[in-house]
């Protein structure tokens, strides 16, 4: 009797358990793998919630997506690579249409994964860097920018406020010692071949809790420009040393994984001036805020409690909710139906067309580059921008306009690596016409 | 003098600081190992639990705001007051004390006699519920901590050290992280305090009196479950004084539970029972990963100092398995 009571409660957990999992049958649905827990949760909520805020709003004002609601499946890895591809696999059968692994290490495993599965990859700005190529990686797309035109990003920068010649200049990257914080380093070194400045690699073991001898270093080789290629508490601790051992913040550059309001408020006003790279914009005057506010974060239907919004990770969250939309939308107008498969999510990913109309009509006029995704080219032209911090008013500045990369660079770098894959992995390229 | 001999001394200068940081979180370890022989794996958890509950506490925040407001419907968040950082601190003290009194109530008491392992499993069970447990009562966001500490290299310093080179040559003064410099003070402070507690007081003596031989101690009318409390008590606030060194540094933040990776070289080399095991054991560690980052580093990449910390740690336990100060253990069969 006791065997079957304890039977019976356990049917009951799984069923419960499927009936809040499994979506309704004509949602379109969109799997959030989210780290809401673990080190890096302090990034990760605010990113899960803009890009489910994002989805809410389009249920709540639209209707959903031409008529059918959006659904998030949310996972959560913890910014582990095991359980994110535990993530992958356990929701992939309910409908996914498109993943945001949202890590590098996922994206990695993903690849293969997705692509023999069909079901396309977004990795923002993040991922495998040749994966632009959608000659060989059809499945993945890493639009609209990814590591290695943020590390031209970064040069072009330096010189832009050097008119143009950084020759001799000495440039340091202080990264995270992984995969992730050693993709800018092969385009790093091209372009100091190209530019003539000298570069210093200093690497940053997980998490980064203590960096006093990479900064004792910096101190001693007094680097003109400090590129800065961490995530998590490697960056607070990174600007905090960075302003002890008085650098000058304005020749101190991060990735957009390092220009979060997280990474320069514990350093307080000694982090003035710091700049980071970034593909969208940050704040709330965007008309969309107001109603987010109105349909979303006033009903209570908030993923958050609301504080995060106009944050830079809760924006890119955002940002990705609406490129995700708009190429929902754009497979339904090309297949002529509401009720897309990840198939057809691909080829909207593919024929994507991001301009000032599309924003504007959005309600997020400017809000990131205009681009294009086609056959060949998954990454767009690689826009980037450079943000900077203002301590006094509490929020990011943009400096500049989205502007290009240098291409003739990476290009080349893509090509190369793309290659790479396609040989090792028996990958005949598409003919994209 | 030349500039690479003052870089040099520069570096051992910094892992001396950086030991005595180490040192810190591996205090709280060697106190409840030596008076009850658990291994705390919660002790990096207990860290950033106080940590939290100091900035929590200074800044007015409402315990379990996120979840009264989920219930209840309400939108609360702040008491609206800021307090002083030693009221602050006393009060995360009382909170210590709460703390530790609950886990002897609700775990400890209840393993009694139970094999070692079992207990270092229930401490790993502790960390896991500590670490959501802080998160549903704080909040997972990075909280900025401002206790008055003052960071950044001293000018002072530099500036007297400055003309140690000669003219011309690329030394820009000795530097010192201001953060660091009071942490050694509050380090040998707590030593001191620590010493002093258990030689001269009735419960520093039932103290080592327990961590000598537990049989022998409740023989004699000492109450294991008081000392137990004790001892918590006393690592819950060396978790609460290396929570605010490194939480000065980068936030209070999750991450701020991992510092016990650097304190397990440490105690390795130091040995699990001994205070100035601790202190010494961390002095070698900061200085030999430094020392090691700055000389081989470069011809090898770099990033050396994680698992250099623990091949010296080894190759101590090579020669001296229970430590520098460790209490030798011989078991006749």
């Amino acid at each position: 009797m006791k065997k079957l009571k304890i039977a019976a409660l356990a049917s009951l957990v799984c069923a419960s358990g499927l009936l809040m999992s499994v979506p309704a049958t004509a949602d379109l649905v969109f799997p959030s793998l989210s780290y809401r827990t673990g080190p890096y949760a302090v990034n990760g909520i605010p990113y899960a919630d803009g890009y489910a805020d994002y989805m809410t709003l389009v249920n709540e004002r639209d209707g959903g997506i031409g008529g059918e609601k959006a659904q998030i499946l949310e996972c959560e890895t913890g910014y582990n690579t095991q359980k994110g591809v535990e993530c992958y696999e356990s929701t992939k059968g309910q409908g996914a249409l498109v993943y945001h692994p949202l890590s590098t290490g996922i994206t990695y495993q993903l690849i293969p994964k997705a692509t023999a599965d069909g079901i396309p990859i977004h990795s923002m700005g993040y991922g495998r860097t040749s994966a632009a190529n959608g000659k060989i990686f059809d499945h993945i797309f890493n639009y609209p920018a990814n590591y290695w035109n943020g590390a031209s990003h970064a040069v072009n920068h330096m010189l832009e406020v050097n008119g143009g010649d950084i020759k001799g200049k000495k440039v340091a990257l202080v990264y995270h010692n992984s995969a992730y914080g050693k993709e800018p380093i092969r385009t790093l070194e091209e372009l100091a071949a190209k530019h003539g400045y000298s570069l210093t690699l200093i690497p940053v073991d997980h998490p980064g809790q203590e960096q006093k001898s990479q900064w004792l270093q910096i101190r001693r080789e007094r680097p003109d420009y400090v590129v800065l290629w961490g995530w998590g508490v490697m960056n607070q601790v990174a600007i905090q040393e960075a302003a002890n051992i008085r650098f000058p913040m304005e020749n101190f550059i991060g990735v957009w994984w390092s220009g979060s309001e997280n990474d320069v408020k514990p350093a307080g006003p000694k982090a003035n001036g710091y700049k980071a790279l970034t593909f969208h914009d940050v704040g709330t005057n965007f008309p969309v805020f107001e109603d987010l506010q109105k349909y979303v974060v006033d009903a209570g239907k908030a993923a958050g409690n609301g504080d995060q919004v106009g944050t830079v990770l809760y924006n890119r969250g955002f940002y990705a909710g609406f490129l995700t939309v708009e190429a929902a939308k754009l497979a339904q107008e090309i297949h002529g139906t509401k009720d897309i498969t990840p198939a057809m999510m691909r080829d909207g990913m593919e024929a994507l067309k991001v301009d000032a109309d599309l924003m504007a009509a959005a309600g997020l006029p400017g809000f990131g580059p205009e681009f294009e995704v086609s056959c060949d080219n998954h990454g767009g032209p690689g826009l980037g921008a450079v943000q900077q911090w203002d301590a006094a008013s509490g929020s990011w500045k943009l400096l500049s306009d989205y502007a290009e990369s240098d291409m003739s660079v990476i290009q080349p770098l893509i090509d190369e690596d793309s290659a790479g894959f396609a040989a090792e992995n028996n990958i005949e390229a598409r003919n994209c016409g | 003098m030349s500039p690479q001999f003052l870089f040099t001394i520069e570096v051992i200068a910094n892992g001396l600081m950086a030991g005595v940081m180490y040192s810190l979180v591996a205090l709280g370890f060697v106190l409840i190992f030596k008076a009850s022989g658990i291994f705390n794996y919660a002790q990096g958890v207990m860290a950033l639990f106080a940590a939290m509950t100091l900035v929590g506490i200074q800044n007015g925040q409402v315990p379990f705001s996120h979840l009264i407001n989920a219930v209840f419907g309400t939108n609360i968040h702040h008491f609206g007051w800021n307090l002083p950082a030693i009221v602050a601190i006393l009060i995360t003290l009382v909170v210590m004390v709460l703390f530790a009194i609950l886990v002897e109530r609700l775990i400890l008491k209840h393993l009694v006699n139970q094999e070692p392992i079992i207990l270092f499993m229930a401490t790993i069970g502790l960390a896991y519920f500590m670490e959501g447990f802080g998160d549903l009562m704080w909040g997972s966001e990075i909280k900025i901590l401002d206790v008055g500490i003052p960071s950044g290299g001293s000018l002072w310093l530099e500036e007297k050290t400055i003309g140690w080179a000669a003219e011309g040559s690329n030394y820009y003064g000795m530097y010192i992280d201001k953060l660091d410099m009071i942490a050694t003070v509050v380090a040998i402070l707590l030593v001191i305090s620590l010493t002093l507690f258990s030689q001269y007081t009735k419960t520093g003596r039932a103290l080592r009196a327990v961590a000598d031989d537990h049989q022998a101690a409740l023989s004699v009318g000492i109450s294991l479950r008081k000392i137990w409390v004790i001892v918590w008590t006393i690592a819950g606030f060396v978790a609460l004084v290396a929570g605010v060194m490194w939480g000065a540094k980068s936030g209070v933040q999750f991450s701020l539970s991992l510092i016990a990776l650097k304190a397990l070289p440490v105690l390795i080399l130091g040995g699990f029972t001994s205070i100035p095991g601790a202190i010494i054991g961390g002095l070698i560690i900061g200085v030999g990963e430094k020392l090691f980052e700055f000389t081989i580093g470069p011809l090898i990449g770099g990033a050396t100092e994680n698992w250099f910390a623990y091949v010296l740690a080894l190759v101590f336990l090579v020669f001296r398995p229970q430590g520098l100060f460790g209490d030798k253990i011989i078991e006749r069969v």
